[in-house]
């Protein structure tokens, strides 16, 4: 890759200490986002897909904390972890300060979309007088001056008459017409990073059209990079320059858009993309994928999407995979974590199929007993020592 | 997946019959409107406005707080009104020679029968010391509003800071806050602010304002928590923080103005319980002290002269039952004018 990405994430594990057990919602997860692109985060619900953007933010709130990674945005360390004098894991003395963190980084380098519309405008205040504040906060500019800047920025977003609607409060807005005074509120401080969670979600899919065009249309005249958290492939493939697909708080696949659809490295994201129509395919009925998502406080163990995987072999129960790289596609990497792949030699092609693999729930696999998994084997040994790339 | 043409929205949607009434149903023109509806909360709101005219009033005029205050029983009602001819000089308490000594023995009553009123002098009578009773009844007001709405005050403003806190920032914040508000929670108010006054250094209506202000905390910091808990997880609540709005902006500018409207109803039935509260206390010697006149206070004081004039205790109580009443009325009509899923 050419120079230092914008955003880069390593290993960030983010977890949540609850009375029954450690909730393990990120787990080790790395990715980066370059100047003006836009990067699709996608999961099924409760994959970590949130907790993971919020994290990027420092807004993970209690009993939540991230115990560990690293967070490097324009060279300045948002989260950063070492090794202190006895042993115990401590914060870096570059990370930035709560201080830093609120009065630089949030909205005015990293501004966030939220889901739903209609919740994220207060209710009691114009929505003019919020977006004022909003910039007035973050730009250090007049009530007046920021008004303008306000009223130009709906006028941007596509809102008619915005002089008129900058009096208005929220209930007199549309749910598609609060999100594009969301959409303003993000790119009114000029950040260079957005991340949109979810926005388009509880719109209908006219209004989501619409959003999306403007989004693009924002992007190429901002430069402004996204991260966009998404259940839905379809938005994915409209909008997105490169794609990590989550499954359990881990990433298992990334790659650029185009790869990933057609080119796809990990059973997961097939099984997704068999359970959505698709333009380009044909076919008589839409597979879904069979079982739930276990819970992150116990996650299964080995692989964790074995437990659905129409793949699964044994070894698939042992071996945890990390993303390695798989292939290469115009310089990119595309990245899997799925044994299945040759650069894995965990010995996947010898394994024994899973009995019932697809479709047992969690327990039932585990009762699948194996001779090898009980004696201590090379092949997890081996799966111990894997690091990432 | 999206639509091909970049087509906006129209700028104004029209909103939907229902969705439209229902958005009407909120603001504050509308809560006006629906009280003045509302055969209850109007009368509420005339006797409240009449309360208040009637306390303000009290501090506008001096002739009164002399009448309230002077204890000769030649100054008289009369002397308020400009329509009667009389002397418009009076005379201050302590100056003249015919005023009574502030107090004296009850043996010494039949030596100044307490007239029973009804006469344009003294419509209510004069009280022992024959003070104006309607004057000393009309001053009271100001006294009891005055209490009413500063304790209240004081309660709310407390509660209010320690309920959004505790609820907005949780876990042992909250623990602590929320055990400490539900301590004093826990004590009888009467005993409470008696303890308090008498810590404090002794009978004195301020101190008995402040009493009663600190033993209402505990209601009002419960009623805000328990709204701040639902309105903190709000995605607005989550926009703010990562806008990086500051956690005193947001519990202030966010957080409480959306917890508000239940406690604001509360707050104006609180003014008629804290009225009564400060009746009891004056009555007991705890809070009004003579000669300022406040009616828990006359009632104590009256009640060793019922055989005399049982009026002398009637008129006190009427005043604080019209008041209480009137406060009550318009809490209650606030309520329902405040609820948008209440019909008229």
């Amino acid at each position: 890759m050419s120079s230092e990405p914008l955003l880069r994430v390593e290993n960030l594990t983010t977890q949540f200490f609850t009375e029954t057990g450690t909730v393990r919602a990120v787990d080790g997860i790395s990715f980066e986002i370059r100047e003006g692109e836009i990067v699709g985060l996608v999961g099924e619900s409760g994959a970590g897909k949130s907790v993971a953007s919020m994290s990027l933010l420092r807004l993970v709130e209690n009993p939540g904390e991230i115990v560990g990674g690293e967070i490097t945005y324009k060279g300045e360390t948002i989260v950063g972890f070492e090794e202190g004098p006895d042993g115990e894991r401590r914060e870096r003395d570059d990370m930035l300060s709560n201080e830093e963190i609120r009065t630089r980084i949030r909205g005015n380098e990293i501004a966030v979309i939220f889901q739903d519309p209609m919740e994220s405008l207060n209710p009691v205040f114009t929505v003019g007088g919020q977006l004022r504040e909003f910039i007035e906060l973050n730009r250090g500019l007049s009530e007046g001056e920021a008004k303008t800047v306000a009223i130009d920025m709906l006028r941007e977003v596509g809102i008619p008459d915005p002089e008129q609607r900058y009096e208005e409060y929220p209930h007199q807005f549309s749910g598609g017409m609060r999100q594009r005074v969301l959409i303003a509120m993000a790119l009114a401080c000029e950040p260079s990073l957005i991340i949109a969670d979810e926005p388009t979600t509880a719109l209908d899919v006219t209004v989501e059209g619409q959003i999306i065009d403007l989004v693009d249309e924002l992007q190429a005249k901002y430069g402004t990079s996204f991260l966009w958290v998404t259940h839905d492939l379809g938005v994915v493939a409209e909008i997105c320059d490169r794609v990590n697909v989550m499954y359990l708080g881990e990433i298992v696949e990334q790659a650029p858009v185009d790869e990933l659809f057609y080119d796809t490295k990990h059973p997961y994201t097939d099984a997704l993309l068999n359970s959505i129509p698709r333009p380009d395919r044909t076919v008589d009925e839409l597979e879904a994928i069979e079982g739930v998502m276990p819970e992150a406080i116990d996650p299964p163990s080995g692989c964790r999407f074995h437990p659905r995987c129409p793949d699964a072999r044994a070894v698939c129960k042992r071996v945890h995979p990390d993303a390695k790289r798989v292939a290469d596609a115009d310089g990119e990497p595309h990245r899997a974590a799925c044994v299945k792949h040759d650069v894995f030699d965990v010995g996947y092609d010898e394994s024994p199929p899973l009995e019932g693999a697809a479709g047992t729930d969690r327990a039932a696999a585990g009762d699948v007993d194996e001779p090898e998994s009980i004696a201590p084997n090379p092949a997890s040994d081996e799966s111990g020592g894997e690091g990432h790339e | 997946m999206a639509v091909s043409e970049s087509q906006y929205e129209s700028g104004r949607e029209p909103a939907s019959e229902d969705e439209e009434s229902v958005e009407a149903r909120v603001g504050w023109r509308y809560t006006v409107a629906r009280i003045k509806r509302d055969t209850t909360a109007r009368w509420g709101l005339y006797i409240v406005t009449v309360v208040l005219f009637v306390a303000v009033y009290a501090v506008v005029d001096s002739n009164l707080s002399r009448l309230t205050f002077g204890v000769a029983s030649d100054y008289t009602f009369a002397q308020l009104l400009p329509i009667f001819d009389h002397p418009t000089h009076i005379p201050p308490p302590g100056e003249g020679t015919q005023h009574m000594p502030p107090y004296f023995p009850l043996a010494e009553q039949s030596w100044n029968p307490l007239p029973a009123g009804g006469t344009i002098e003294h419509p209510l009578g004069t009280d022992h010391t024959g003070r104006d009773y309607f004057t000393r009844i009309v001053y009271g007001t100001q006294v009891s509003v005055f209490v009413g709405l500063v304790s209240t005050f004081i309660g709310l403003t407390g509660g209010t800071i320690i309920g959004a806190v505790a609820g907005y920032y949780g876990g042992r914040v909250d623990d602590i806050l929320m055990r400490l508000v539900e301590t004093v929670y826990a004590i009888p108010p009467l005993i409470l602010i008696i303890v308090f006054t008498v810590f404090v250094g002794g009978a004195n209506i301020w101190y008995a304002v402040l009493g009663v202000g600190i033993a209402f905390i505990p209601v009002f910091a419960r009623i805000i928590r328990s709204r701040v808990l639902s309105i903190r997880e709000m995605d607005y609540i989550e926009a703010a923080r990562a806008a990086g709005v500051k956690d005193r902006n947001i519990i202030m500018r966010h957080v409480v103005p959306n917890s508000f409207a239940p406690v604001l109803v509360y707050a104006t039935l609180q003014i008629g319980v804290t009225i009564l509260i400060v009746a009891g206390l004056s009555f007991l010697g705890y809070g009004a002290q003579p000669p300022t006149p406040d009616w828990g206070q006359m009632l104590n004081i009256s009640h060793g002269y019922m055989h005399s004039n049982v009026w002398l205790s009637i008129w006190p109580g009427i005043a604080i039952m019209i008041t209480i009443m009137g406060f009550n009325l318009f809490g209650d009509g606030l309520q329902d004018a405040l609820d948008p899923r209440i019909e008229d």
